[in-house]
């Protein structure tokens, strides 16, 4: 049996399919995938997400223990509220994880992944000699995220009032406590919403009234096709220990200047830009019928081998797309072996839908 | 739990078969199956012509999920494949008994007598 969220008996009242995700036995689907990508994509749903880890960092030197620890800069968050998405790297440029940090009133809350808690625990602990720096975890908390164009708004008219006033006013990437709620309007599926921390015993009732509103619950499967569609990375998929930043379109997460900044990684990461990096993370589109799958191998004629990271079909998209790395000199035009066939595939940037639009 | 109908015969694979009065045999995918693959987005066919013998791949189902193999339950030749599944693959999940998936020409019907009846596959299924 695995670790259950506050929401798990609800979960199986709905009707979920259940799986083991990092440990955790969560919601893969409410009965149709498909149909809970579509709900998002077109109004809103509510993702459990409360598998994910949230440490919160106090103490006189914990931004400048942040600056030291994460490729991006925790310097670049001015006041309480804002938040960024940072790799958290090894000595040799590898994603130890990635997370979204909020800067808060007392300090800095992160959110990192739930497969890579213990790795992340240790990683962090061992890195705080000489840093004035108190880590604490909250596993007495609960996470939702309710996504989708119409989710703040439905949101706003089913909390008090100052909540909802709060939700009206976030900007994206900026997130706020009010009482002991933490709301933040961040998420995974490339739409508009919110994501919002709260007391695991709160978790229940509120997941239950929104519920009660007609707002689809909308488990992992889906969750994993809107990231895909969005182009955002999947911890221990497109990325990992031996996976460098700069190969998994995340060099916009790198803060560079100032160059006097000492991130763990740093050197790694410079020697590797001044080498031009060999490999990149690019979409695929696959025109024909089938269906691409993580660790096929791409070929791009005269150029080299590649392969998939991450792939599925694209409900929005009714056909399916990946992420793939491939050697930077890619083409525009690419073959997927699938089952002993050789598929032609187009090779695009890897966003294929943002905020309902396509844009392949 | 799924839905078993008493009058076929279910390899362990999840394929059910049916003996059809012109002495054919249908293929499709059981309600217990199309349930674990989840939304069927691509069926691969095999083709009008092709020979199996019992057991051997005999097309993918490919769900938002996983791709899976169709294995043929009876050895025989291949009369027809179900097209509509090309357009709409996702009749496998709305009507997994509605939506064969090929037919066959049985080169030994004796060998249905050795595949599952409903509570043989019930049980196989732990339902």
């Amino acid at each position: 049996m695995g670790q259950r969220t506050p929401l798990y008996d609800l979960h199986l009242a709905l009707g979920a399919k259940m799986v083991d995700f990092g440990g955790w036995d969560m919601p893969l689907h409410y009965g149709s995938q498909v149909e809970e990508h579509h709900q998002v994509r077109r109004d809103c749903g509510v993702f459990d997400v409360s598998h994910m880890t949230v440490i919160d960092i106090a103490g006189s030197q914990a931004k400048a223990w942040l600056r030291h620890l994460l490729a991006n800069d925790v310097e670049r968050l001015h006041s309480p509220g804002r938040a960024l998405y940072s790799a958290m790297l090894n000595e040799r440029g590898g994603v130890v994880d990635d997370m979204i940090v909020y800067r808060t009133e007392s300090g800095y809350r992160l959110v990192v992944n739930a497969a890579t808690r213990d790795q992340d625990m240790a990683w962090m602990q061992a890195r705080l000699d000489g840093y004035d720096v108190q880590l604490h975890e909250r596993p007495e908390l609960a996470m939702l995220a309710i996504q989708g164009p119409h989710a703040r708004h439905k949101i706003a008219e089913l909390v008090s009032q100052s909540r909802g006033q709060l939700i009206q006013h976030l900007k994206p990437f900026e997130g706020r406590s009010d009482g002991d709620w933490f709301i933040a309007r961040t998420g995974y599926t490339g739409e508009d919403g919110l994501e919002i921390v709260l007391p695991a015993d709160q978790a229940p009732g509120f997941f239950n009234d929104l519920v009660g509103a007609g707002i689809s619950p909308i488990g992992l499967g889906a969750r994993d096709t809107l990231r895909l569609e969005a182009g955002m990375n999947l911890y221990g998929q497109d990325i990992h220990q031996d996976v460098s930043p700069l190969a998994a379109n995340m060099a916009w997460t790198i803060a560079w200047e100032p160059a006097t900044r000492d991130f763990i990684g740093r050197s790694a990461l410079e020697a590797e830009k001044a080498a031009g990096a060999k490999l990149k993370l690019v979409g695929l589109v696959l025109e024909e019928r089938g269906v691409l799958r993580a660790h096929q191998v791409v070929r791009i004629a005269e150029v080299g081998e590649g392969e998939i990271t991450s792939g599925s079909f694209s409900p929005t998209l009714s056909k399916s797309i990946a992420l793939a790395r491939v050697p930077s000199a890619t083409a525009d035009r690419a073959e997927v072996e699938i089952r002993g066939k050789w598929y032609p595939v187009r090779v695009v940037k890897p966003t294929f839908v943002r905020h309902g639009r396509t844009l392949i | 739990m799924s839905d078993i109908p008493a009058d076929l015969r279910f390899a362990e694979s999840h394929e059910w078969a049916r003996l059809e009065a012109d002495g054919t045999v249908t293929v499709g995918i059981s309600d217990h199956a199309q349930e674990a693959l989840g939304d069927v987005v691509f069926v691969e066919l095999t083709e009008a012509g092709q020979v199996f013998v019992a057991g051997e791949a005999a097309g993918v189902v490919e769900s938002v999920k996983a791709a899976s193999d169709i294995y043929s339950p009876v050895s025989g030749e291949v009369i027809a494949v179900n097209e509509e599944l090309s357009g709409s693959p996702e009749l496998l999940n709305s009507d997994p008994y509605g939506a064969w998936i090929f037919k066959l020409k049985p080169s030994n019907v004796a060998e249905l007598e050795s595949l599952l009846d409903a509570a043989g596959y019930q049980a196989a299924i732990g339902e």
